[in-house]
């Protein structure tokens, strides 16, 4: 392509951020231009954030929805506070979005769109373009909706279909914008509307429209170039959470030797995972969408019983419902994964948008006592490792796991560096042999406690086991009041002795400082970008983010005492740092909570920790 | 059949005895209790079927009726309340090659597992539904159930329930059911066919069981069940045979317009002609409908198989055979291929 003789300035990360109405195509661009960066070589991260609402009335905040993305030459952990870059396709788009950009920054907007009725819907009283609102701006007032109609008004598209296309006009100044390259994007609809060949042309024609119109652009005459990123070495894929964690499961049904079984309900935003096993039949995947979580649960839990790997996808008022159920696991000793894709509440709350609210649900929410497995992955690609490890541990032990993600990693992609199966860890269920004459279905491996799996169709092993107590060894119902008590503790000791099984608690920095910060879960990549930074600076701060929370990791106290200060930084009220005080009564732990559905942002964590560190 | 032949036989089809159902512990039913009768029936299908025995499964919920599984010697899973389908659903998925009875009761799949009980007859997963119908809570003792007729004076319905009772069989076909069969506990020969033509059915059978709670319902059945009325007030249905009942065997059902008429053979100039014959077969539920709702005193109360039909394969085989399907046909055969499928970059 040729280009005017104009400035490429080099920079180290980029944060773009594309919005308009929900029916705009901006998280089709925004996947398409995630994949073109990754093409090229760029670390990246990604954060779609869209309405609950399908279709909200058009122009009106209510149906804006946005996609972020952060790429760049050097780590990128987060989707980025703010964006260097904004596409807003509507008054609306920019009214919710002004406060997520830096000063300076670009702003790419449909001019075709700002007219009096479109900046009234959006609630500005007067025209944004002109109230000094974007004073202090790179803007750019692109025809956007108008040219790309000119583009493709000979092609015989329907004039719905041809408005469809005006995110990729949108595109194709961001292309020119970042160098990169329009032949990856190309493909990328080639690959999206294949069914559709004019859909396909018709949209590659309003990519380069926008490209070119850039090109002649004045406003645009610095254009940014982001080099490879040097950290990354090997074959990676842009994987998204859910993605991740569906695949992790099937990798534990791969290794254990035991198929996949799927039991669950569509719920917002773990739908995912049941849509990507579904399409896995031919990875002995069996899916079942049932009528209501509690049927999901169940369901799942009889798959166990009959010795599938069995798992149940869900969210908040999901893990809800489905406490009976986990308690019926937890007497039955049987093997299920729960993963939990924790969303903003209480009841329906704000289903698209992330928290970390279930910690104490998952840790306390059913009748009796009824402890499990409580993990919580900490990346998108990282929800692969986790959802194995939870099988991993589930089969291995005899006992339910929940494993804690949340709309932020859900929907969040990143590269993820492809692993070997041959180098994933071996998985052992607990099975028996038919005939075998030690077997009692509460007899327990002395080292774990786990009972062994004996499976409906093994001769000479019939035993039937439910949800009321179980007399200790044999498996009989009994109300024996001190077999109870035995039960209760031997249900609560072989929870805790996963904890041989787990690695140390790790600590990004040293292990000695003057702040510790604290987080588990879906929060790590702001909280090590902000401790990075901090400590670049000098200062003497580490983080501890835990995937492991119940059990905690054997070194936890000792990760505790190298610090002076600890604070727990999570995205609710404070249900971790109330746990860690259940347990370790010895330390004070300073609390730093957002409840906002959103992520936490870079800056606004090293404001806080920089008042810690000066308030000696 | 050659010898190898005849020796594989035996063992796919061992030849099973009572003993091999019995537990060690005691039963722990109130004595008098119908659920005796049943679990003696059942347990003779099961010898009369032979099979592997260690292919039985028995899921249940909560409730008198769910404790079965204890009381027979197979695989066996007591679960919670009104999910006793979802987890039954659960085992045969995962393994279609099980055999998987629901043993369930009026509370436990009428009330708080309706959900299940409907969805899994919509599905026609491949088990056999037991439900004990005593048209009251037993084992919390006494209040009225939804099949409780209106009016009854019960623990929790001091003046007379309000609410007007399910019928299993209307929820079965409204759920598009393909197999459903009333029986009463007093009359262990047809429980036992009725049972054994449930077992031999592809896809979900519904059996309901009239059962005495001798505690907290007594003689709830009697009207239908009564050794003196028993005739007149119960059709015994028999696919491809005549709707006649009654003592003298000289009552039937007529068709009359949009309903049927008890008419009596040898009246008014009716001949057995004039009879309908039970077609259980017949897709069309219309007329099975119509016949688990007839009540006394217009009617008699149908039992016998009402409804069996094979018309849709069972879930659990189709989902099977896609899964199989798709092992076959797909260029990935392992997570290493999944992985490694798609769009790779390389650094």
């Amino acid at each position: 392509m040729n280009k005017k003789n104009n400035k490429v300035v080099e920079v180290e990360t980029i944060v773009v951020k594309f919005a308009g109405d929900s029916g705009d195509g901006m998280q089709l661009s925004g996947t398409q231009f995630s994949d073109t960066t990754a093409s090229a070589g760029n670390d990246l991260a990604t954060f779609p954030d869209y309405p609950s609402e399908i279709r909200a009335p058009q122009g009106t905040l209510a149906g804006v929805s946005g996609y972020q993305l952060q790429f760049g030459h050097t780590e990128v952990d987060t989707p980025g506070d703010q964006a260097d870059v904004l596409i807003a396709m509507n008054p609306a788009a920019l009214k919710q979005n002004m406060v997520w950009v830096k000063p300076g920054a670009t702003i790419i907007i449909d001019i075709d769109n700002f007219d009096n009725k479109h900046y009234k819907k959006a609630g500005y009283i007067e025209d944004p373009i002109e109230d000094g609102t974007l004073e202090g701006y790179n803007v750019v007032k692109a025809p956007i909706t108008s040219l790309s109609r000119a583009t493709v008004r000979k092609m015989g598209l329907d004039p719905k279909s041809a408005d469809r296309s005006k995110n990729q006009f949108a595109l194709g100044i961001i292309y020119y914008l970042f160098n990169k390259n329009l032949k990856t994007g190309e493909q990328f609809l080639d690959e999206k509307f294949g069914a559709k060949p004019i859909v396909a042309k018709a949209n590659k024609k309003v990519l380069r429209a926008g490209y070119h119109y850039a090109e002649t652009l004045e406003a645009l005459a610095v254009t940014y170039k982001i080099k490879k990123t040097y950290r990354l070495k090997g074959r990676f894929r842009n994987i998204n959470g859910n993605q991740a964690a569906a695949w992790g499961l099937i990798a534990a049904s791969e290794k254990s030797g035991r198929d996949l079984f799927l039991g669950s309900y569509p719920i917002t935003p773990a739908t995912e995972i049941m849509q990507e096993l579904a399409k896995r039949k031919h990875l002995g995947v069996k899916t079942f969408q049932a009528e209501d979580e509690i049927a999901g649960i169940n369901a799942a839990i009889g798959a166990a019983f009959a010795g599938s790997l069995a798992a149940t996808s869900t969210s908040g008022p999901g893990l809800a419902l489905k406490g009976e159920a986990i308690g019926l696991a937890v007497i039955t000793e049987l093997p299920i994964v729960i993963v939990n894709v924790q969303r903003a509440g209480p009841a329906t709350g704000m289903p698209t948008k992330p928290e970390q609210a279930d910690l104490l649900q998952a840790l306390y929410g059913r009748a009796g006592e009824s402890p499990v497995v409580v993990l919580a992955a900490s990346s998108p690609a990282n929800c692969f490792d986790f959802a194995f490890q939870a099988s991993k541990i589930a089969l291995e032990h005899m006992v339910p796991v929940i494993l804690l993600t949340d709309g932020y990693l859900a929907n969040g992609s990143e590269l993820w560096k492809l692993p070997k199966m041959a180098d994933m860890p071996e998985i052992k269920p607990r099975l028996v042999k038919d005939n075998d004459p030690d077997y009692q279905p509460y007899k327990r491996d002395p080292e774990t406690l786990a009972r062994s799996w004996a499976l409906p169709g093994q001769e000479g092993l019939r035993h039937r086991i439910g949800g009321l107590e179980k007399e200790d060894v044999t498996g009989n119902v009994s109300h024996g009041p001190v077999n109870h008590e035995i039960m209760i503790g031997l249900r609560a000791k072989k929870v805790q002795k996963v904890v041989d099984v787990i690695p140390d608690q790790k600590i990004t920095g040293k292990e000695n400082g003057d702040l510790l910060v604290v987080g588990w879960g879906g929060t790590y990549g702001p909280l090590v970008s902000a401790v990075r930074d901090l400590k670049k600076e000098g200062k003497a701060i580490s983080l501890a983010q835990f995937n492991y929370i119940n059990p905690l990791p054997k070194n936890t106290k000792d990760v505790f005492k190298g610090f002076k200060k600890i604070i727990v930084c999570e995205k609710n009220s404070g249900q971790f740092a109330f746990y860690l005080r259940s347990l370790f009564q010895q330390f004070e732990f300073l609390q730093y909570n957002k409840m906002q559905g959103l992520p936490f942002m870079i800056a606004e964590l090293k404001d806080k920790f920089n008042k810690i560190l000066e308030d000696e | 059949m050659s010898n190898m032949n005849a020796e594989k036989e035996i063992i796919n089809n061992p030849v099973l005895t009572i003993a091999d159902f019995k537990i060690d512990g005691d039963i722990k039913w109130c004595a008098g209790c119908g659920d005796y009768a049943i679990l003696s029936s059942i347990k003779s299908v099961l010898v009369e079927r032979g099979g592997k025995k260690e292919n039985l499964v028995f899921v249940s919920g909560i409730g008198c009726s769910s404790r079965f599984p204890y009381y027979i010697n197979t695989y066996g899973f007591h679960g919670l309340h009104g999910r006793g389908a979802a987890i039954a659903t659960g085992v045969k998925v995962a393994n279609p090659e099980l055999e998987v009875w629901h043993i369930t009761g009026d509370g436990d799949s009428m009330a708080i597992g309706g959900n299940h009980f409907i969805h899994v007859i919509r599905r026609n997963i491949d088990m056999n539904i037991v439900l004990f119908n005593n048209k009251i809570y037993g084992l919390t003792k006494g209040q009225f159930s939804p099949t409780t007729p209106r009016g009854s004076i019960t623990k929790t319905s001091p003046d007379g329930t309000i609410e007007n009772p399910f019928k299993p069989g209307e929820l079965t076909m409204g759920a598009q059911g393909t197999f459903f069969a009333r029986i009463v506990d007093t009359e262990p020969k047809r429980m036992r066919e009725v049972f054994m033509e449930a077992a031999e059915h592809k896809g979900t059978s519904v059996v309901e069981v009239l059962q005495n709670c001798v505690i907290f319902a007594n003689k709830i059945h009697a009207a239908i069940t009564g050794k003196d009325v028993r005739d007149d007030h119960q059709i015994f249905l028999e696919h491809g045979k005549p709707m006649i009942f009654g003592k003298e065997r000289n009552k039937g059902l007529r068709r009359n317009g949009h309903t049927f008429e008890v008419v009596t053979i040898g009246e008014n100039g009716i001949t057995e002609d004039d009879i309908m014959i039970h077609d259980a077969h017949d897709p069309d539920d219309t007329t099975h409908y119509m016949l688990v709702r007839m009540t006394l005193p217009e009617f008699p109360v149908a039992t016998g198989v009402i409804r069996s039909c094979d018309y849709t394969d069972p879930y659990d085989q189709v989902l099977q055979e896609q899964v199989d399907l798709a092992r076959k046909n797909s260029r990935i055969k392992n997570m290493d291929d999944l992985i490694n499928d798609g769009n790779i970059l390389e650094f």
